[in-house]
């Protein structure tokens, strides 16, 4: 196995304020990797480092065998390529309509025909569970799990290799958040891409989450499989994970 | 008549004070009113069986007034049911851990504070400068990277869409500065100077300067708000992560459509700004449309008009980098676009007429 992503003493502040004070973990090839904290701990932005949004203040942070730090623009427009993200509130362009949201990159990085395009647009509207008329829907006209559906189709525009997703069960009803869970478990399957997932979800965590790493007091406090974290004993991880909702899985 | 919410019953060594009725957030001022005129010169028993409703804003009162009374004097509470024990010690807990009340700055802190904002915008906004040029130059050498496109529907929004009110604008202008020079001349008997008046201060000074503004109202707002919703719907990290580079892709094409739609709207303002004085001309001092034109050619010099012509481009760039600067800006909450897009307009117009003195400075100096 390879490692996809590798973060080494990543810190990052804003102002006087530290997020994070030397987080280490790395993701390997086609494996699901959740990264899980309290809410402020820095997950979102962690992953806004990776997706190259942010900066980290210090550290080392490496992707698909790039570093991130001082990467020239076209290392970088290539690296965009290569991996799909879908954000927490689905960030579909709402002047476009879905299909016109997953054609975007299509048109712009590749010289397919027009037919062609369609038929991928159809394909991965299929591949996410929707029906092909979504496709003429605006995004204002959908409901919360059809956009985060339609986002994961325009993150899987470009055949990415790598996918990062911000929540994607969170705003689902309970039947809507499995079935996320059983989707992208198949793309796994089906494409062979890695995944990174932020999540609060226990279901999901204990379900299709491979490895994964606990972000508190502004580092790592237990990485691995979910048998590796229950071994931490850090007030976080007591807490989060061994609780009374959490017997059901044991 | 008024609620009473306390019933009473004294003798010689204590005081029976019964709570009636409801307990609740709407009540709550009332009953304090009248707990305030309980005496307390005796020991207090304090029922509650008679309470009909009660809310937390209720049981607060209930605590306060309870330690109140302790104070000063004996208290029992008799009465109580299980699910206002159960409210009470919950909020009794609460009530007893510090109350948080946000520091007052002192007027030093916040002019400081503000400094320090005003200070660092003025960084960011020289940063978006840069990353601008960059993208300007870029594009220039590279000319297939231009979105033309989205720089040609922006021209036809913020250029052909505001024909009308940009047109109407310089018309009104030039009829007002018509009569009211107007006025003047015709008291030295000096009416075909008119034109001069007209024709020179429309096209030098003051078709740019309306068209500008009426742009930077109009298009400059619009520029924060599209790029401000853009930002916190995240759906402009959503195109960075695509290799989409917002200042490409929605930046440049709004600079560079203003730059074209601009100087082409100045243009057709001066002709309507003459226009407007052509006809306060015909009206108040009876110069025909021939007289009116055939002075304009003997007095109105091209170069006027290149020199009002220049300042186009200089104002399409100020509102367009200001309108994407502080659409940019926006941060994850609604309010912040208002803020931003008031902003944008205000900045926009004062660089306008800022920038409209500089010329004037430099023209004079110029001697042109």
């Amino acid at each position: 196995m390879s490692t996809v992503i590798k973060a080494e003493g990543i810190v990052t502040r804003f102002g006087n304020r530290v997020i994070h004070d030397g987080v280490n973990l790395h993701v390997e090839r086609g494996e699901i990797y959740g990264i899980l904290g309290e809410s402020g701990s820095g997950k979102s932005v962690l992953m806004k480092e990776m997706i190259m949004l942010l900066e980290p203040s210090a550290g080392k942070m490496s992707v698909l065998n790039q570093t991130l730090n001082n990467i020239g623009f076209d290392e970088a427009q290539a690296l965009r390529r290569k991996w799909g993200v879908l954000f927490q509130f689905g960030a579909l362009f709402s002047p476009l309509t879905v299909a016109e949201n997953i054609e975007v990159q299509l048109k712009e990085y590749t010289d397919i025909t027009k037919k062609m395009r369609n038929e991928l647009i159809n394909s991965k509207l299929n591949m996410v569970g929707l029906e092909p008329s979504v496709g003429a829907l605006y995004p204002s006209e959908l409901s919360g799990g059809m956009i985060k559906r339609a986002a994961l189709a325009r993150a899987l525009a470009m055949e990415p290799e790598l996918l990062f997703l911000d929540e994607p069960t969170s705003g689902l009803d309970p039947i809507g958040a499995r079935n996320f869970d059983e989707l992208i478990l198949e793309l796994r399957e089906l494409l062979g891409v890695t995944v990174v997932i932020i999540t609060h979800d226990l279901d999901s965590i204990f379900n299709i989450v491979d490895r994964m790493s606990v972000l508190a007091d502004k580092r790592v406090v237990a990485e691995g499989n979910i048998k590796n974290v229950l071994q931490s004993e850090h007030p976080f991880v007591e807490e989060f994970f061994k609780n009374k909702y959490t017997q059901k899985y044991m | 008549m008024k609620k009473q919410f306390l019933g009473y019953e004294a003798d010689q060594h204590q005081l029976k004070l019964s709570s009636k009725g409801e307990w609740t957030l709407q009540s709550v001022r009332q009953i304090e009113k009248q707990l305030a005129k309980v005496p307390c010169d005796k020991k207090i028993i304090w029922d509650l069986s008679e309470i009909e409703q009660f809310d937390s804003a209720g049981v607060l009162l209930f605590i306060e007034y309870l330690a109140r009374f302790k104070k000063v004097t004996d208290i029992e509470v008799i009465g109580y049911t299980e699910k206002q024990k159960a409210m009470y010690d919950l909020l009794k807990e609460k009530s007893l851990k510090e109350v948080f009340t946000p520091q007052k700055q002192t007027i030093l802190e916040r002019i400081g504070q503000n400094t320090v904002e005003v200070y660092n915008d003025f960084k960011d906004f020289v940063t978006f400068l840069g990353h601008l040029f960059s993208a300007f130059f870029h594009t220039l050498m590279h000319p297939v990277d231009i979105r033309y496109k989205e720089t040609i529907y922006h021209i036809h929004r913020s250029g052909f869409n505001a024909l009308i009110i940009v047109g109407l604008s310089a018309f009104l202008v030039g009829l007002v500065i018509a009569y009211q020079s107007g006025v003047q001349l015709e008291k030295f008997g000096a009416n075909l100077f008119i034109v001069d008046a007209v024709s020179i201060s429309i096209t030098r000074e003051l078709g740019p300067m309306i068209t500008a503004i009426v742009i930077a109202g109009r298009s400059g707002s619009a520029y924060t708000a599209e790029i401000g919703a853009m930002k916190i719907t995240e759906e402009i990290s959503a195109m960075r992560t695509m290799g989409f580079d917002p200042y490409y892709f929605l930046v440049l094409p709004r600079v560079f459509a203003m730059m074209i739609a601009l100087p082409l709207l100045i243009f057709f303002a001066d002709i309507m700004g003459i226009f407007g004085g052509m006809v306060a001309s015909k009206m108040q001092l009876g110069i025909s449309m021939g007289q009116f034109i055939d002075r304009l050619n003997e007095v109105l010099e091209v170069k006027h008009y290149l020199l009002g012509m220049m300042k186009g481009p200089v104002f399409a760039f100020l509102i367009a980098a200001v309108g994407s600067y502080r659409g940019l800006q926006v941060s994850e909450n609604t309010e912040s676009i208002g803020l931003h897009t008031t902003a944008s307009v205000v900045n926009s117009i004062f660089l306008v007429i800022a920038f409209d003195a500089l010329f004037s400075v430099i023209y004079t100096e110029l001697e042109l």
